[in-house]
This record gives C-alpha cells, sequence and structure tokens, in this order.
C-alpha cells in the first residue's frame, strides 16, 4: 500500500468518527444568545447582555418568558422590532431595498486587489 | 494663568515654524541642495520643543488646577488624585490633540535623524509632506479646539473628569496608541515623498521596513491595552465588542499588517511598487478616518467621551484634502512596474504574501462596512440600524480558518518559485489530527461543532507546525513567534468563548447561593471615603468542589465631580481562569445585582497578544 | 481614456463619501423612536397596587373613551416632579388614568401616593417591568393615550409636560 493512500484512509476513519452530538439546549443558553444580539436602547453602545441597566434586565426577563412560552429566537426579533424598530438589534436584516450587504463585500474585495494582479 | 499665555504662544510658534519648514523644504529641494543643512534640523527641533513647551504647560495648568483654562476647568477637579490630574491633560479632546501633535512632531524629528544614508531630495519631500500634515493639525488645534481658551470669570470648581476614564490605563494608553496611529504618518510622508522621488526600490523598502515595524508594534500594543482596560472597567466581561472605535483601531492595523508583508516583498523582489504606496497611503488615511469618526460623534459608541460636530467638519475636509491630494499625486507619478505575471509564480512566497494581504483586504473592507454602513443608510434613507457582532461574526470568523492555514503554509515556501512536490503527507495527515483533537475538545459546548471544530483544528495546525519550525529554527525568529502568537491568540479566543460561564442573581448581604458546582457567599460590606468618591467595597466568597476558596472584592463608586457611579469589577486570574465579579446597584433596594463570570484562557489572549507584538519588535532590532 | 475615466470614477467615489460625511455630521447621533401609529396596545394581566386584585388591561381599556396609562416609579426623579401634572390633569377632566408602577417596592409605592396624591383610578404593578418592554417602553417615565379600541393615540417618553397635557384634554374631549 502506498503511502497517500494509507494516509487518506486514516483520514477517512477520523471523518467517519464524527458523530451529531447532542446538543444541551437550556433556556439561559438562550437568553445569553439573544441578548447579545440586542441593543440596549437607552445606553447606546452596549447591548442588553451586557448592560445592568433596568431596560435591559427587564429585557432579559422578558425574553425568558416568550422563550418558556415556546416562542422561536425569529419570532423575538421580530416582536421586538415592531416594538422598537430595526435599531434594536445588532444583525439586520438585509433586503433588496437596502442593498445587499454581502454583495458590497464581495465588490470590495475586488476593488481593493493588489493593482496589475 | 501664565502657562495658559506660554502654552498658547509656543503652539502658536509651533505652526509659524511649520509654515517656514513647508516653505524651506521646497525651496531647497528646488534648489538641489546636496545636504540637509543645520536650518532645518534645527527649525525641527524648535518646533518639536515649543510642542513640548506648550504640553507641559497644559500638564502644569492641570497639575495646579488652574480653572481659568478652560480645558482644565471642563475636565478636572481640585479633589481629583495629582495621578489623574496629570492623566486627565490627554483624557480630553483638546489634550489629546496636543499629544497627537507632540508625536508627530517627535516622529518626524526623529526621522530625519535616522534617514541620513536616504536621497537628501526624498528627505526635503518627507520633511514637506509631513509638514502638510502637522500644520493641519496646528490649525485644527488652533481654530476649532484650542487646549489654552481662557474663562472669564474665573470657576472656583471646575467640572471633573469621566470616572471611567480614572483608572491607571488612561496614563498609558492613549500614548501608545498614538504612537501607532501617529507612526502611520510618516510611512504616508515618506512614501508620497519615493513616489514623486520615483525612488521605490529596494533600499527604501529596507529603510521604510523599520519604521513600519515600530508603528505596528504601537498599533498592536495600543490597541491591546485599550482591550485590557475595557475588559475590567466596562464592567460586562467582554474584551472586543465590535464597537465603532473598537473598529476605528483595526483598520490601520489591518492595513498597517498588510503593508508589513508587503514590503517585504518589495525588498526582497523590487515587486508591488505601486501596493506598497496604496497601503502606506491607506493606513494614515485610515487612522484620519478613526479621529474623525471617534471625534466628530458620528457613531454611538460606549467609547466615545467627547464630541463636537463642528470639529468634525474641518477634520472630514482635512482628511479629504489629504487623500486628493494623495491620489493626485499616484496619479501623475505613475509606477512603472514590471509586469506582474512575469515573475509571479503561483507557488512561491510572493503569491502566499499576496494571499495575506488579500484576506486582510477583506476583513478590512468587511469592519469598513459594518461601521460606516448605518451611517450611509441613515443620510439617503433616513432609517436607522445597528451593525454589531453577529454581522462581523458572520462575515470573518469563516475566512479565518482558510486564513490560518494559509498562514502555516506561506512562510515555509521559497522565494520565486517553489513546487507542490514538496508537500509532505505528514502535514496533510496533522492537519486532520488538529481537527480531530479540537473536535474532541468543543464537542459537547456549542451547536455549530463541525465549523468550531475545523476552525480550532486549523488553529492548532499553525500552532503546530510554527512549534516545529521554531525547533528546527527554519525560518526567521520574529516571524515564527508572531505566527505562533496569532495561532495561540485564537486558540484562546475560541476557549474563551466557549467555556466561559456566567451567573447572575440580586443578593443580599449573607446570602449564599450554589452556581454549577460553585458556592457564592456575599460575606461583607463596608463603604469606605476617597478623595473623590465614596466606596462600597463587597466581599465575596466563592468555594469551588476542591474547597479552594477565592475571595473577591468588587467595589461600587460614587464619584462626587461628576456624580456618576461606576462599577469596578474584581478579577482573579489564574493561568487558566479569570474569575470576574461585579456588583451593581438596585435602584430603590438594598439587594445587590451580582454578576459572576469564570473567563477561561483570559491571560493566554493578552500574553499571545504581547508574544504577536514581541514579533514585531524583533524585526526592529534585527539587524540586516 | 480608459484611464481617465477610471480617474473621474475614483474622484467621484471619494466625493460621494465625503458628501454623505458631511451630511452625517448634522444627524443626531441618539436614537429617537419613530412616532407609533395605528398599533394597539398589547394585552397584559396585572394586580392593583391597593386590592391585590388582578385586572385584564382590556377590560379597563374598553369601559372608558380614552385611557392614558402612566408607567412611573417611587426612585424615579421626573417621575416625582410628573406627579403634580398628573394631578392637575385628574382634577380637571374625568380621563381615566391607570398607573403601571415599574420596578417598585410596594411600601414606597404607597408612601409615594399618600405623599403626592393619587391621580390613577387604578394602580397596576409591574414588578420586573416585563409588561412595560411588552408595551414598548423606554424607561420611566413613560405615558400611552389609548382610545376603546386599545390603539395608541400618543406615545410620551419621559415626564409629560403641561403642553402635553393641554394636547391630551384637546384630544379627548
Amino acid at each position: 500500500m502506498t503511502r497517500p493512500i494509507k494516509y487518506i484512509l486514516l483520514i477517512l476513519f477520523f471523518i467517519l468518527t464524527f458523530q451529531k452530538p447532542s446538543i444541551a439546549n437550556n433556556i439561559s443558553f438562550e437568553v445569553d444568545k439573544i441578548s447579545k444580539n440586542l441593543r440596549c436602547l437607552i445606553c447606546q453602545g452596549q447591548s442588553v447582555y451586557d448592560s445592568q441597566s433596568d431596560f435591559a434586565l427587564s429585557m432579559k426577563k422578558l425574553i425568558k418568558n416568550k422563550l418558556e412560552d415556546g416562542k422561536s429566537e425569529k419570532q423575538i426579533y421580530l416582536y421586538l422590532k415592531n416594538k422598537y424598530g430595526e435599531w434594536i438589534v445588532y444583525d439586520p436584516e438585509f433586503n433588496k431595498k437596502k442593498f445587499n450587504i454581502m454583495d458590497i463585500s464581495i465588490d470590495f474585495i475586488y476593488f481593493w486587489r493588489p493593482i496589475n494582479l | 494663568m501664565i502657562s495658559t499665555h506660554i502654552g498658547y504662544y509656543s503652539l502658536l510658534l509651533g505652526f509659524i515654524i511649520s509654515a517656514i519648514l513647508l516653505f524651506y523644504s521646497i525651496f531647497y529641494f528646488k534648489k538641489n541642495n546636496q545636504k540637509i543643512n543645520q536650518n532645518i534640523f534645527s527649525l525641527l527641533f524648535f518646533q518639536f520643543f515649543s510642542v513640548v513647551i506648550s504640553f507641559i504647560s497644559l500638564v502644569y495648568s492641570f497639575i495646579i488646577s488652574d480653572f481659568s483654562n478652560a480645558t482644565v476647568y471642563n475636565n478636572s477637579h481640585s479633589t481629583k488624585p495629582m495621578f489623574y490630574k496629570i492623566t486627565g491633560t490627554w483624557g480630553n479632546h483638546e489634550g489629546s490633540l496636543l499629544l497627537w501633535l507632540l508625536v508627530l512632531t517627535l516622529f518626524i524629528f526623529l526621522f530625519i535623524i535616522f534617514s541620513k544614508k536616504q536621497p537628501t531630495k526624498y528627505r526635503f519631500l518627507s520633511i514637506f509632506f509631513q509638514q502638510i500634515i502637522i500644520s493641519g493639525f496646528f490649525l485644527f488645534l488652533l481654530l476649532t479646539s484650542n487646549p489654552f481658551n481662557f474663562l472669564f470669570p474665573i470657576p472656583n470648581e471646575g467640572l471633573g473628569l469621566n470616572p471611567i476614564l480614572q483608572d491607571p490605563a488612561l496614563a498609558i494608553h492613549p500614548p501608545i496608541l498614538y504612537l501607532g496611529y501617529v507612526g502611520s504618518s510618516i510611512i504616508f510622508s515618506a512614501s508620497l515623498a519615493s513616489l514623486v522621488q520615483n525612488n521605490i526600490n529596494k533600499e527604501w523598502a529596507n529603510h521604510i521596513k523599520k519604521w513600519i515595524q515600530i508603528a505596528w508594534f504601537f498599533l498592536t500594543i495600543g490597541i491591546l491595552l485599550g482591550s485590557i482596560w475595557a475588559y475590567y472597567e466596562l464592567g460586562w466581561g467582554g474584551f472586543w465588542f465590535w464597537d465603532p472605535v473598537e473598529n476605528v483601531s483595526l483598520m490601520p492595523w489591518l492595513c498597517l499588517t498588510a503593508l508589513f508583508h508587503t514590503v517585504i516583498v518589495l525588498e526582497k523582489r523590487n515587486l508591488l511598487k505601486s501596493w506598497t504606496i496604496i497601503l502606506s497611503i491607506a493606513t494614515f488615511t485610515f487612522s484620519m478616518i478613526g479621529t474623525f469618526l471617534v471625534r466628530s460623534g458620528i457613531l454611538n459608541s460606549v467609547h466615545t467621551f467627547a464630541n463636537d460636530p463642528e470639529r468634525g467638519v474641518f477634520i472630514l475636509i482635512f482628511l479629504f484634502s489629504l487623500i486628493l491630494l494623495s491620489i493626485i499625486l499616484f496619479f501623475i507619478y505613475q509606477v512603472n512596474e514590471s509586469r506582474l505575471e512575469k515573475n509571479f509564480f503561483l507557488i512561491s512566497k510572493e503569491t502566499s504574501i499576496l494571499i495575506n494581504n488579500w484576506f486582510m483586504m477583506y476583513f478590512l473592507s468587511v469592519i469598513l462596512i459594518g461601521t460606516t454602513y448605518p451611517i450611509f443608510l441613515e443620510v439617503i434613507t433616513n432609517e436607522k440600524i445597528s451593525i454589531g457582532p453577529p454581522f462581523f461574526n458572520k462575515l470573518i470568523i469563516p475566512f479565518l480558518i482558510l486564513f490560518l492555514i494559509f498562514m502555516a503554509l506561506g512562510p515555509n515556501l521559497k522565494w520565486i518559485k517553489d513546487s507542490y512536490k514538496n508537500t509532505k503527507y505528514s502535514r496533510i495527515f496533522l492537519f486532520f489530527v488538529c481537527i480531530f483533537i479540537s473536535f474532541y475538545i468543543v464537542k459537547k459546548t456549542s451547536s455549530e461543532i463541525l465549523f468550531i471544530s475545523i476552525l480550532g483544528g486549523a488553529a492548532l495546525y499553525l500552532l503546530f507546525i510554527t512549534i516545529n519550525e521554531f525547533l528546527n529554527r527554519k525560518n526567521n525568529f520574529s516571524q515564527t513567534i508572531s505566527h505562533f502568537g496569532f495561532s495561540l491568540f485564537v486558540i484562546s479566543i475560541l476557549l474563551n468563548s466557549l467555556f466561559s460561564s456566567e451567573f447572575s442573581a440580586n443578593m443580599k448581604l449573607g446570602q449564599e447561593l450554589v452556581y454549577k458546582k460553585e458556592q457564592i457567599k456575599f460575606l461583607k460590606i463596608k463603604s469606605i471615603d476617597k478623595e473623590n468618591y465614596k466606596s462600597i467595597i463587597a466581599n465575596f466568597e466563592i468555594k469551588d468542589e476542591k474547597k479552594n476558596i477565592t475571595s473577591l472584592y468588587p467595589e461600587i463608586r460614587i464619584y462626587n465631580q461628576p456624580n456618576i457611579l461606576t462599577s469596578e469589577a474584581d478579577i482573579k486570574t489564574t493561568i487558566f481562569f479569570d474569575k470576574f465579579i461585579v456588583i451593581n446597584l438596585l435602584k430603590g433596594e438594598e439587594i445587590f445585582n451580582v454578576r459572576y463570570q469564570t473567563k477561561p484562557f483570559m491571560i493566554w489572549i493578552w500574553i499571545s497578544v504581547c508574544l504577536i507584538s514581541i514579533g514585531g519588535i524583533f524585526s526592529v532590532l534585527k539587524k540586516n | 481614456m480608459k484611464k481617465n475615466i477610471f480617474y473621474l470614477s475614483i474622484l467621484l467615489f471619494f466625493t460621494f463619501i465625503f458628501t454623505i460625511f458631511y451630511i452625517g455630521l448634522d444627524k443626531p447621533n441618539f436614537y429617537k423612536p419613530k412616532e407609533v401609529k395605528n398599533k394597539n396596545l398589547e394585552e397584559f394581566i396585572s394586580t392593583e397596587l391597593f386590592s391585590n386584585k388582578q385586572f385584564n388591561s382590556k377590560d379597563i381599556i374598553q369601559s372608558n373613551n380614552f385611557t392614558l396609562i402612566n408607567i412611573w416609579s417611587s426612585w424615579c426623579a421626573p417621575c416625582r416632579s410628573e406627579h403634580a401634572i398628573l394631578m392637575n390633569l385628574s382634577k380637571k377632566t374625568d380621563l381615566n388614568i391607570v398607573g403601571l408602577n415599574y420596578k417598585d417596592k410596594k411600601n414606597n409605592a404607597i408612601k409615594f401616593l399618600d405623599e403626592l396624591g393619587n391621580p390613577f383610578s387604578k394602580n397596576l404593578i409591574d414588578p420586573d417591568g416585563v409588561i412595560s418592554i411588552s408595551l414598548g417602553a423606554y424607561g420611566v417615565p413613560e405615558s400611552f393615550l389609548l382610545n376603546n379600541q386599545s390603539r395608541i393615540i400618543k406615545k410620551y417618553i419621559g415626564p409629560l409636560t403641561s403642553d402635553n397635557i393641554s394636547e391630551i384634554i384637546k384630544i379627548t374631549q
């Protein structure tokens, strides 16, 4: 057996040993995850997760309640956007009206390419 | 009183010297002088000296709490400890700009001393371009933000310094960051000068390389210090938030890192000339954009402490005149470059450096767009949106995987031409072993398990490769240690974000809570009156499963001038963990909101960045 | 020719950026929420401060033509100054004013109302602030003027002023 084949077999062995792991999905983990993506409106620069203001503390509680009611992450974002506007989420959805930000980034790579190459 | 006069007039003197130097440098440039004469030399020194005098007199006004000076009145208070009176000098807009100017004049002075081997005409032009920048900043200070304005009647007491800034880090973070920012100005002027002189070649690359490395070193350390400061002061336990002000410091850093690598290609192979010039111009432009975005208050940030739109207009106009100037010069004096296709082979060190540049430019574009996009959208559609961590993480982290792999492979390639036939299968094998190891580490933590194990694997791979290089002394030491530092950096951040745990609860005195096998007990509380604040210090005891007890003393400070409440976290650092605790007063209650976090490998993040910058300083010290 | 167009486009590009930044400087950098129009207030259930009875917001709102919901707290300083204006409003008109006591202690809230008077027909409590957030509030004090269909007619962030009061009187009469 040649060396490359031996290595490929070993690699295959490794890939096969990847199993789908069980994910511990508890609510407080979800609350943290969601609140990291929300801007604390009265403290401007901080996220809800980082802030200790009354607004942020209440917001975290609200998120927890909503999750316990069985709402999904997306539904919660939508709910809050409806109440407070697009400004509250750190990861805005880009629809056609607002240009596609991914496209712009890719255009920029082209723009920045080293000259003459 | 008198110090304010001295400060103002020496600032004015500095500006006049700047005008004279502008004239002289171009005059001698035209006259084909063989040598830089003593006049120019002493003028440069006097300019530096007058800014020093002006700076010292401002510091003096702060020390004696001279409230007839508007800057002192706005940012100081007589009860403030002496240390913060001094550091408070650059803890405000006017003072920090004076510091900026100080560094600018220092750099051109040093540059002229250390560039004696370079062509005279080139040195004259460097002085000329640098003086354009310097005079711009002089005007900025004198017209819009004079630190020496008088107040009448003289107030009895000042308004005090923002308590968040009353921290030892204020003493070193801004000066070091400025050395980095301003260091890029000399690269800017020097590259414009060599562009005009058409003297972009191996020798020039060798000479400018040191300046790039010095600026890069200070910028890295400056960002690191800022990050550490934010970690313990802002009280959220995070060290990087993708906040506009942070992004703005990262942009010139990325540019400078790209330049750091490109200039090596120029030095070794005499290629990528115009690209080097573009990067030099871009680096300084991004430093200026940073100043503009931070100082004008156009963006929302947790780090913005003073802003004024009127100043914004001045920087904006100044910034775009510099851009315009450099674009025009760039088009007039086009670089004749040998076509790259002939000189570039697909598998070579040059290509790998180019790939590095592509990644840097990609990261830069993402950050630039993410930071400025909300401004554009607001102006065009009047809508306000926030772009925060999720956006940057999504667009940057996936590319890190490839970046890490190229970083491991690139340095081992030869200049000019290499071949993939030299590839060792053991290397590929090692890569998969790394992925496998990282898979076992992260197995139970995240939902994006495959992605994270590949990222961790790529970082581990780079780690092993650099260790191997280090042991065999294959590549140069500074490069190996920087790359090693970077892999350690990625690994520590990864482990930190995966294994951080947090606990937040409202606690009364004497209460005890159990969280993940750890007992947290609220033992004591006492209040102490300090010079300019009242401090409430709580004592917590944390008992882990092995009955080890850690005592933590988080603090709440109630400052009197201005009347602001801050929370000071208490952090116990060990090699593997940081225990981070912070308390907040709840309104209308005697209960405290306690936030306790364990942050693994925090210290390794700082160490790894230090290693990265050590690589930079080693290249500076290395003899050719 | 081709090169000239290239240069020109770069210049235009930078001019564009310059203009955007220039205009952007004039924009306020703090966030002002947009007017909420034609939105209904979310229904909520809460306990009354004095009687400890449970109420559904819908029932309270439906029984009157107009309702003013005021979020307040005894620890909030602006609420204290706003209170006199609310008292004035409750004396002048028969508008249904409902208080929502935000993150407060029962004793402190009762003491506050004893001291400064009680303008509220009902005073619902919001001990953890969740109700206020679900209404879309930013902080204390904040007021919503509603019609009997729970529709938000006006929203006032921060303490009410006497101008606001005359506006409210004008709308409700």
